[in-house]
This record gives C-alpha cells, structure tokens and sequence, in this order.
C-alpha cells in the first residue's frame, strides 16, 4: 500500500541504493541503507537509516522518513555499489576506481579504508592512460570482482593491494553488470546483449560459455541469479525487456517478458523469497513481478533472518517456483505483475530488496523506502 | 526578461564599461560579458542591461587583462537546499500537464485547487528545511543566506496563496472573506509566540499581554479562542460577570458565512445588520464604559477603523488590516470591490510614513485583479523563474491568460517555461527535469531541447545511454546520430573497436561502421589475427549496415568456416566474397593469399569452375589494378602472384584429372 512507502528528496540524484545485509541471526527487518549519487558536482555516499525504530507500533508499521547517519563526498559518478560486509562498502567509480569505504558505527562516520586507482582504464591513442568508468562491482567477502567500460574483469581480495587477477578485453563492448554464478564463477552483461560465464580458475582469458539474444542484440545492463536455482538467470536490457535464461540448456533466453519501457537498470530476485523479482526503469517504474500466485500459504518475512526456517518453509514451494520462472509463457500461466510507483516520471536508477523492505532511488532526486512489500 | 519596458537596468558587478569598451554573447541560459581591447571612446551608457542575475565567475582582477563574465538569468538555480523544491514541484507539474480537462465545472476547479495547494506544500517544506538548516549552522553567514531564503520562500507562498484564493478557487462573495482569513491567520506569524507565552503561563488572566492576545485572536475572527480566554477573565472577576456575557454572547452570535449553500447572501446580510446594531446599542448605553478592554472589542466589532487601526502592530501588515477591517464592516464583500478596500486600507495603515515595498505592490496587484501585473513585478523582484513559471502554467490551466499574447516569441506561459528550463539545463545535475518542462512548451520547446540536449557533457556511456533515450523517445534524429557519433569517437580514441562499432550500428550510421570495419580489417592485415572475435562472431542483422561491415562479418565466418576445417564452405564463401564484390578491391590479394592453403590440401577442393574462377580474379587484379607498377616493384608481391598462379594451375591439373576420373567411372 501506498501508505506505507515513505520518501525523501535529498537534493542528489541517486544512482545505487543498497541495504546493509543483516547478521546470520538478526530478526528485525533491515535498519540501514547506503545510497550513491551520480552527475553531481559534489558526489557522496551516505549511510541512513531507514526510520524511527522507536515508533515502531504493535504490527510492525514504522514512521518518519529516512534520515541521514553520515555521508563521505565520492571522486567521479557512483556507478555500482555493494556492502562486502556489516561495515564495509565496495563502490565503483565513473573514474575507474574501486573503493572500500568503513562505516565506523560508533560514532556514525564514514572514511576509505583501501582504493585501487584507476582499476579500469583506457590505453588510447593519444591518451596515455585514462580512467575506464567500472560499471559494476560484486562481493563475496573478501573477494571483489568489477568490471567496466573498458572490457576489463578485475577480481581483487579486500585485504590485498594488487589485483588478485585481471582480464584484459575480456570483452570488445562494455560490460555492464557482473553478478556471481557460483563461489569461482561470475555471469556478465555487456553492450551487445551477450551473457557470458567466467570460471576464474582457468587461466585462459575466454568465458566459458556466451548465450545471447537473438535479432537485434539489444545491451544488457543488469544481471540477477536466482539464490537458490542457481541455472536460473535473469536480466534486462535496453528495451526494458526482463529475459529468464536457463544456463543449463541452450544459448538463447527461456523467456523474455515486456513491462518496462526504457532501460531497465537494476533486476533483483527477492533474497529469501525467489519467486518474487523485483526491476526498475529508466522509464520511472518499478515493476514487482510475483509468481507465487498459487499458493496459499504466505511465508512470514520477518523471520527470514532464522535461514533455515525460511528454507524449509519454501522447499516446497520451490517446485513451483521452477517451473514458473522457467515455463514457456509465464505471463499466461501464474504470474502477477505490479508496477510500484504510478505517476513517476524519472528514472528508476536502483532497488534493493530484503525482508520485507524495499529501498529505491531516483534522478527526481529522491529516496523512498517500503517497509511493509508483502502487507 | 518578459517586459522589459520598466525593468531596472541591472549593472554587472565588475565590468566597467567607462574603461573599456563591452561586448557580449548571448547562451541558452548564460550571457558572456567580455572586455575588449578597445578604451571607451563612443558614448557612455550602454551598459548590460536588464540580466536579472549575478556574476558567477570572474577571471582575476588584472587591469592589463581582459575578463569575461558569466551572467547567469536565474540565480536560484545554484542553491543546493531549493533542488527539493525543483524536484518536487516538477512531479506537479507533470501531474498537471497529464490532468487534461476531462473533468468540468466544479470537480476541475477542485483538482486545480489542490494543484496550487500541493505547490504550496512544497513551498513549506522547503521553507522548514530551509529554517532547520538556519537553525543547526553556526557559521552566521551562512545563518543570514539560509534566514534570507526562509523570508523569501515565505514571501512566495503568501503571493501563491492570495492568487489560488482570487484566480484559481475564485471565491465569491461570503467564501471569499473565510478564505482571506484563512490567509492571514496562516501568514501573520509574528504574534504567534506571545499567544503561546501567554496561553502557556500560570494564570493567563493575570499575564500583561492578556488583553493583546484576546486582541489578536479577535482581529483575526478566531472568535471561539477568544471568547475562551474572557471566560478565564470573567470567572476571575465575578463583579463584572454580567458584562462579560453580554460582550461573549454578541461574540458567539455574530453571524458568519457559511461554506455550503445553507444560507444566502441577503440572509446573511440581514442577520449581520441585526447583529451590528445590537453591538450598536449596547456600546451606545455604556454597558462596557468600566472596562476600556471591552470597549474597544466592541468596537472592532462594529468595524470602527480608528479602533481597529489602533492595533496596528497587533496586526503588522496593511493587508491583515484589510481582512479586518472586511471582516467587521463587510463580511459579504465581493471579488471585484476588493480593489477599493485593499487600496485605502495600504493607505491608511501605512499613513505615509512609509512606502510600499514591492510585495506590498504584488498583493495590491492580485487584490486589483491584474495578474499580469503579479507575473510581471514577481518577475522583477525574485532572483529565480521558478514561481513565475509554475503560478502562470497553473493560471494557464485555470483558463485566465488566453486573451493575452506577447507582442514576441509564444505566449506568457511559453515564454516563462522556457525561461525556467533553460536554467534547469544551465545546471550541472538538474537538466533532466528541463527535458519535461520543454516538452510543454508546444511551439519553441522542441528548438529549445535540440539546442540544449547537444551540450550536455557525456562523462561516461550510462549518462550517454541516458541523453540517447530523451532523444530517441522524440524522435531527434539528429541528435541521436550526434550523441552515438561523439560516443563512437571517443571508443575509437580508446582503442575499443568493439564499443565504437555498437555506438555506430545503434545510430546505424553506416559511414562510421566502414571507417571501424577498416581499422578491424587493418588490424587483421597487420596481426594476422581477429580482435573482439565476440563481436564480429555476433553482429546478426547489423551487419547489412555497411557493406564494409558485411565484408568483415563474412570473412571472419570463411576463417571459422576454415577452423573448423569445413574447407568446401570456406572456399564457396571466399570465392563468393570476391566474385559478388563483397571484398574491396584492396582486400582482393589477401582474399587469394587465403585461398593458398586450400589449394593446397591434400584432396582437391576448388572445382576446375572456381579455379578458372580464381585466375580470373588473381588477372582481373593484376591487369586492372591502376597500381599496376606496384606489384612489379614489389618483390614479396611479385612472389605471391607467382606462387598463387603456380598453385592455381597445379590446382587445375588435379581437379581436371579427378573430374574426368569421376566422370569416366
């Protein structure tokens, strides 16, 4: 419900939102999120937190909008950003450096912990070396793996200074996101609508395997695993086209479904529920496609930090959940699809979903945070 | 600036045109001012006129060196702490523009109120944000920017409210005067702090300023307030008990208008005459002449000027005095008898001690009923397009300004739109919401967003993808070829073959993928290998971009064709690269280089038709080649045509003898 989503313009246009992941054995839904900004002369990172717990009433709703613990300006656009743990947080720079900020929660301040300058850069004809924007970053502490407009794949360790490995050109387009495939193996988007995998114990500098859309090779931009089908593999794409891939079988999408209108910026499976996903637009929208229509019995949110209960309580949903994702016409079969944001106008630059909460970000300048997703 | 006829010239600070002679150029929202090298002979006076704006930039103050100065038109655009309140409005403002006119009469009067209130909100809570950020600074500069602003935010909001209670709601007689009051006891703030000093002490009956505060809420009609407070006077005083009631029943019945149909205007009328000569006579018979406090409330309410005209700084401003005064003497005043009321009471408050201020003049112009004339003087007075822009969209849409054409450029409404937006894109981040602003401004917006659109820097591709969009969503042909051009080019510095042919096949601008293919093909000639195989392996449709681009796509499928030793495809394909002039000319002699190993394989592959076929391309190229000299010149070349007609004839040999093999047997 619309009652529900809070919001605040914070006079910078958001380019990342980012909940900070909750410890194995917490039971409150999310508190704090970090936001990125882009195309401001002065760029920052900010830590907020979501809203007053102390009013928080007797079911759950929460009040009051986010407000701000503390922020740190940020060289170049915030181009991707992710939390490599409870305190620390991994961003991608528009100049090509990666950086590891600390969140110091004693007394709420932010401060670089470890850079690496220039991690992606071009070797141009007249420039000697300039920056390459690192369009996309992700974590699996402590290893960090980017990727950007120079066609270059980092893989870092956060507690050492050289890259642990780099793929010069691994790719002759852009890459546009990178997400994990599996503890060695990394998926990447790029600019003529190839999805590639990576196995990073080989040393051969090829992708082990490339699926691509067929016609006209519309770019992808964003990438999302299922967690807990690991062959099931969604993005979007320029068209704002949301493709289902299978990686199991063949080199082309199992599905590609049509909600969005622009660009489609950020695709997210809910981390503890994954038949839901969550994508947003460059066309001001953010669409929560639901494929859990039949089944009856709701699983309870605010216990998914108790893993295992979550576990066991969907084991037999997932079944379902498989084919759904995976059928030939999921539109026609049980899928439910809600756009979250009627009347927005611009772009829907970035979402994150856990628990029960939804945080997103937009050019219009605003923050905006759902508490209650599945009330 | 809109109306430029009574417009002060504004000076720009720093430039002197006594000492040297100015020129200037104009930008889509900046001017340049520049001193020349010339000393100032010709006549004095030609100053920079009319640039309601500041300097933004100087270069030093050398006296030898010329500077430029940048004059920017809209000021408010550069404060950080109102990009709230662009941002929010602009969500408005499109909320209007989709709102078309399906709905008539009164349910569009209602959407259209709660338009101009919804501007409002924002407004204030700009203005809060805008007092907390006062508030919490502790640099005092700072603290007077931050305290500048909260006054003429609140300033807006007053002018905004009296023309959403006169032009948009268009309140008539009786609803009229509920609304003025409304705006004053919403406005008038600075009496607040002694009501509640008052409220909240002990025993307000024996506070000093007891009897201000009964004033104050009398002044403003808030008559249940009022009449609470004399209770806590009267049980008090049970001497003059009597007194009191009469003075609190005179208040309670005191009639009103009422919002609904429920009464009308003569009934009103009727009772209010019943009323006022009750007040009349009790003031006449002396029932309050023990206590002047009371008196004077009497008074007020028989709308006696010299009496209410006493509370002058109870009320701070003329227009509070207005309402007043309307309130006691004619609560059933119509729209267009405002004018007169509003003058004389500007007249009497201020008593000519003072004269008006600007503000002072906008409201008497909305009392007028002269809209122009606000949108003009608001123009004038405030550093920034923004209001001006949004109120006359807003009265646009209340249908008011139809008759009114500028004698240049589109209509008012236009005009402003287009002044504010162009400010939106002078702006490092704010240009995005220009693009919506322009996309309502039907005859110059779209000149305007061609000429805006291409100077926005493109940092990085996701910023470029962003631009792209805006123009492809719109058909902007011609920026989109220049975006994806600029973009391909950049690539192309970077060495990155791969992105420039993408940047080029999406603005299918086939005169660039050749330019790229070429580099491809160079590259292959030079390293004897493929680079960005994962892009030309996938090029799919867009490769019929360019016959250039065909070419590399083909060619690089004869070498995959050849990996994976289907060799009677590969030689179909390369011979047919050739014979359907794919191939340019210049790649003719590698084409055949390539076919050497064929001829080479142990089992025959070129059929005695594709050799003779190949002897003719390898003739065609050395006879009709203009170059002819070079091949003679060149040694390595001369070896190669050696060695590919020797091949080619051994090639014959064998396929003659195998075909009449074949066919004998």
């Amino acid at each position: 419900a619309m009652e529900d989503v809070s919001a605040k313009f914070v006079s910078q246009k958001i380019s990342r939102t980012r909940w900070r992941p909750l410890p194995a054995a917490a039971l409150q839904p999310p508190d704090l999120f970090a936001t990125g900004s882009w195309d401001n002369e002065d760029n920052r990172i900010s830590i907020w937190s979501a809203g007053d717990l102390g009013n928080a009433g007797l079911n759950g709703e929460y009040h009051g909008e986010p407000h701000l613990l503390c922020d740190i300006q940020h060289n170049g656009d915030v181009m991707d950003m992710q939390f490599l743990d409870q305190e620390r947080i991994v961003v991608a720079s528009s100049t090509g450096t990666v950086t590891i900020f600390r969140h110091h929660q004693n007394n709420q301040t932010l401060s670089a912990d470890h850079q690496w300058a220039k991690a992606h850069y071009h070797v141009g004809q007249d420039t000697s070396c300039g920056g390459a924007a690192c369009t996309g970053v992700v974590c699996n502490n402590p290893e960090i793996v980017t990727v950007g407009e120079d066609g270059r794949i980092n893989l870092f360790r956060a507690d050492q200074k050289d890259a642990v490995r780099t793929i010069d050109n691994a790719d002759s387009s852009t890459l546009h996101a990178v997400t994990f495939l599996r503890t060695t193996e990394i998926l990447t988007v790029n600019s003529i609508g190839q999805l590639k995998i990576w196995d990073l114990r080989q040393q051969r500098n090829e992708p082990s395997q490339i699926f691509s859309l067929a016609g006209d090779r519309v770019p992808l931009h964003c990438v999302d695993r299922h967690p807990n089908q690991q062959h099931i593999v969604a993005t979007g794409g320029q068209d704002g086209m949301l493709s289902i891939w299978d990686i199991r079988q063949g080199t082309m999408p199992v599905s590609l479904l049509n909600a969005h209108e622009a660009e489609m910026w950020e695709v997210h499976f809910h981390p503890s529920d994954p038949d839901h996903l969550f994508t947003c637009s460059e066309d001001g929208s953010l669409w929560h496609w639901d494929t859990s229509t039949n089944v009856s019995e709701k699983p309870s949110f605010l216990h998914q930090g108790g893993r295992s209960t979550a576990y066991l309580s969907h084991s037999t949903m997932n079944q379902s959940v498989v084919s759904a994702w995976l059928s030939n016409d999921p539109t026609k079969d049980r899928m439910e699809i809600t756009n979250l944001i009627p009347n927005q106008t611009l772009s829907v630059n970035s979402l994150d979903v856990l628990g029960p909460c939804l945080v997103y970000g937009t050019d219009a300048e605003a923050i905006y945070v759902n508490r209650q997703l599945f009330a | 600036t809109p109306l430029t006829d009574t417009v002060p010239p504004q000076v720009v600070p720093g430039a002197d045109p006594s000492a040297r002679q100015l020129c200037f150029a104009w930008g889509p929202a900046e001017v340049l001012v520049c001193e020349t090298l010339f000393g100032r002979a010709g006549s004095a006076g030609a100053t920079a006129r009319a640039l309601t704006g500041s300097v933004a930039g100087t270069g030093d103050g050398a006296p030898s060196s010329s500077r430029v100065f940048v004059v920017r038109r809209d000021q408010d655009i550069y404060i950080h702490t109102l990009r709230k309140l662009f941002n929010e409005s602009h969500g408005i403002f499109m909320g209007l523009q989709r709102s078309e006119e399906e709905l008539a009469g009164k349910s569009r009067k209602a959407q259209l109120v709660q338009v101009s209130k919804n501007y409002r909100s924002v407004i204030r809570a700009c203005m809060e944000d805008m007092h907390q950020a006062a508030v919490s600074t502790r640099d005092p500069a700072l603290q007077g920017q931050y305290s500048t602003q909260v006054s003429i935010l609140s300033a807006m909001e007053l002018i905004w409210n009296l023309c959403e209670i006169l032009f948009v709601e268009a309140a008539t007689a009786g609803p009229l005067l509920l609304r003025l009051l409304d705006w004053v006891r919403l406005h008038v703030c600075d009496v607040d702090s002694m009501v509640r000093e008052v409220l909240s002490s002990e025993s307000p009956s024996k506070h000093k300023l007891f009897w201000n505060v009964v004033d104050v809420f009398v002044l403003q009609g808030r008559m249940d307030e009022a009449r609470h407070l004399l209770s806590k006077e009267a049980s008090a005083n049970p001497a003059s008990m009597n007194m009191y009631k009469i003075l609190d029943d005179l208040m309670k019945k005191m009639p009103v208008p009422s919002l609904g149909n429920t009464q009308t205007l003569t009934e009103l009328e009727l009772k209010w005459q019943h009323w006022h000569e009750e007040c009349q006579r009790y003031l006449q018979d002396g029932t309050f002449a023990s206590n002047p406090h009371m008196e004077s409330i009497c008074k007020i309410l028989l709308g006696d000027e010299d009496a209410i005209l006493e509370k002058k700084e109870l009320m701070t401003t003329w227009y509070h005095f207005l309402v007043t005064r309307l309130l006691y003497s004619h609560p059933t005043v119509k729209p267009m008898e405002l004018r007169f009321y509003a003058q004389s009471s500007m007249d009497l408050f201020l008593g000519g001690e003072s004269s008006p201020e600007p503000l002072d003049m906008i409201l008497m112009a909305a009392f007028e009923f002269e809209m122009h004339q606000v949108i003009k003087e608001c123009s004038i007075v405030l550093s920034n397009w923004w209001f001006v822009a949004h109120l006359t969209d807003l009265l646009d849409h209340c249908k008011l300004l139809q008759s009114h054409n500028l004698y240049f450029g589109s209509n008012m409404r236009e005009f402003l739109l287009l002044e504010y937006a162009s400010g939106l894109f002078s702006h490092h981040s704010l240009w995005q919401l220009g693009v919506d602003y322009l996309d309502h401004c039907p005859e110059f917006g779209r000149v305007y967003l061609e000429l805006h659109i291409e100077r926005i820097p493109l940092s990085t591709e996701q910023k470029a993808l962003k631009v792209l969009r805006i123009c492809e969503q719109r058909q902007m042909h011609e920026q989109v070829r220049s975006i994806c051009k600029i973009m391909a080019m950049k690539a192309l510095r970077n060495n990155r073959l791969g992105s420039a042919l993408s940047w080029s096949i999406r603005a299918k601008d086939a005169a660039f993928a050749t330019l790229i293919s070429d580099r491809f093909l160079k590259d292959y000639c030079e390293k004897g290998c493929f680079s960005d195989l994962d892009l030309i392996d996938n090029l799919g449709p867009s490769m019929l971009l360019s016959d250039r681009l065909t070419f590399l796509g083909k060619y690089r499928e004869f070498h995959r064709l050849y990996g994976e030793k289907r060799f009677a495809e590969a030689a179909r394909l390369l011979l047919t690269l050739m014979t359907a002039h794919i191939a340019p000319c210049s790649f003719w002699m590698t084409l055949l280089t390539d076919a050497l190993p064929l001829l080479e394989q142990k089992e025959v592959i070129f059929s005695a038709e594709q050799t003779y076929e190949l002897m003719r391309c390898l003739e065609d190229l050395t006879a009709g080649n203009p170059d002819k000299q070079k091949f003679q010149d060149d040694d390595v070349e001369t070896t190669k045509v050696e060695m590919l007609r020797l091949a080619l004839a051994r090639n014959l040999a064998r396929v003659i003898v195998k075909e009449g093999t074949v066919e004998g047997s």
